[in-house]
């Protein structure tokens, strides 16, 4: 997966600066910045729920834009932090909608419901035919990744899926990922403004301001980076109020 | 009372009863449609909505009278007295139609264009169901509001409980117009309480 030179634009304002970036398959590439710095937009322009201005966006070798727009997103799983799960589906439901839309057999969608609520730590006879308005934030956030995983999507995209979940829980949704991705080996680009979430789950990191790239580096190398940007966000890890 | 009103009061029933429910299935049929259409095209919004919004404002008599020089639509009787009662209860359905379907959150819509879901996909599975509720409950209000509306249809041969209503008030007989109002009432809230029943039963 490759960003070659795509850039994105409301009227005037360019949101993202033309961004060149490969994805190497099997990582965890996370886009670290601000509020606004254009992390979603890039995000976004993976899947197709946005078009480049220029340049174009590679999934598999081809562009976006020459994609089938319904067969690019069911190849890419997406998580974001409103889940969006369909309060009128069952969790079964939720999580079989794709492949139900592919037109798997209902067998086959049942196992496929039951084995990936089990990876990721819910029981499918305790969940599977709650509702989502019968769940805890956590619980959930759970069902977004399962539902994303569904019809064994190559690419996977998270857009701050864990930020609106306390830190307790959060820390046990950002080990399931970690142990998701041994498991698995799925290809992420995963979007947060949190850094310790960004050094802890990145294979590597690339950080954006005002929508351009500022550093693309390992989580190690990134913690020794100069960039000003780098620097200010190390500086949320380690700094402590002075004792009064 | 004798058995001649009672069953006049049958007979003027089952009429009002089929012209409130042909007008409804036609109002139904027309105004969910050009409801989700606008959902879509936001810029045909003020047109529909505009056009609903007069019909509405026109009062019920004068609409009545307005439509029986009408070529084709118009005359005297029941056809005429559909075609008001119709227009009459397009803006409440189309209202809530529009107002069901933009109010679907967002992370919802998103997520259903993310998993890739056709138009017509996330239109059927995901906005119909989540809308249900607020249309119906449009559906309700025109409902209602046919069926009192609809004791006017008399007023131009159009049949009714109203034919007991405005032969009442010429011959002052309140016998008469009880005969009439009784009924449409009854039948008011049978359809208010079995709609809204319906509604509760919806609700996700």
């Amino acid at each position: 997966m490759e960003f070659r030179a795509a850039n994105y634009r409301i009227g005037a304002r360019e949101i993202l600066r033309p961004l060149t970036l490969t994805v190497e398959a099997g990582e965890t590439l996370v886009l670290l910045g601000r509020s606004g710095s254009g992390k979603t937009t890039a995000l976004k322009m993976v899947n197709g729920l946005l078009a480049p201005a220029s340049g174009e966006v590679l999934v598999d070798g081809r562009a976006t834009t020459a994609w089938d727009p319904v067969r690019l997103k069911r190849r890419i799983g997406y998580v974001i932090q409103d889940i969006g799960l369909f309060p009128h589906y069952t969790v079964a439901e939720n999580v079989g909608l794709v492949p139900q839309l592919e037109g798997w057999d209902k067998a086959r969608i049942q196992a496929r419901v039951e084995a990936l609520l089990r990876q990721v730590g819910l029981d499918p006879h305790q969940f599977a035919a709650r509702y989502p308005r019968e769940l805890s934030g956590g619980q959930r956030q759970r069902v977004g990744v399962a539902r994303a995983l569904a019809a064994d999507p190559t690419v996977l995209l998270f857009d701050e899926p864990f930020g609106a979940v306390d830190p307790v829980t959060r820390l046990d949704l950002q080990k399931q990922f970690l142990a998701l991705r041994r498991e698995l080996g799925k290809t992420s680009i995963f979007v947060t403004h949190d850094v310790r979430e960004a050094l802890m789950l990145a294979t590597r990191v690339a950080l954006l301001k005002n929508g351009a790239l500022e550093v693309v580096s390992t989580p190690r190398a990134f913690l020794e980076s100069r960039n000003p940007e780098a620097l200010a966000f190390s500086e949320c890890l380690d700094w402590k109020a002075p004792q009064s | 009372m004798n058995s001649g009103l009672l069953s006049e009061i049958g007979a003027l029933t089952v009429e009002h009863l089929t012209l409130v429910l042909v007008s409804m299935a036609m109002a139904i049929a027309a105004a969910v449609p050009a409801g989700i259409l606008i959902t879509r095209r936001a810029r045909w919004r003020p047109w529909v909505l505009g056009f609903a919004n007069v019909m509405q404002t026109i009062p019920s008599l004068a609409l009545f009278g307005f439509l029986i020089p009408v070529p084709l639509i118009g005359g005297i009787g029941k056809r005429t007295a559909i075609v008001a009662l119709v227009l009459y209860a397009l803006l409440p359905i189309l209202r809530n139609t529009l107002a069901g379907i933009l109010g679907v959150d967002a992370a919802v819509r998103e997520s259903a264009v993310a998993m890739g879901m056709t138009g017509v996909q996330i239109l059927w599975r995901v906005e119909m169901p989540l809308a249900a509720r607020t249309i119906l409950a449009g559906i309700r209000v025109a409902t209602v509001t046919t069926i009192g509306t609809a004791t006017i249809a008399a007023a131009i041969g159009g049949g009714g409980l109203g034919v007991f209503i405005f032969r009442g008030i010429a011959s002052v007989d309140t016998t008469q117009i009880l005969a009439g109002a009784v009924p449409a009432a009854c039948i008011a809230l049978a359809a208010d309480g079995a709609l809204g029943l319906l509604e509760r039963r919806w609700s996700v």
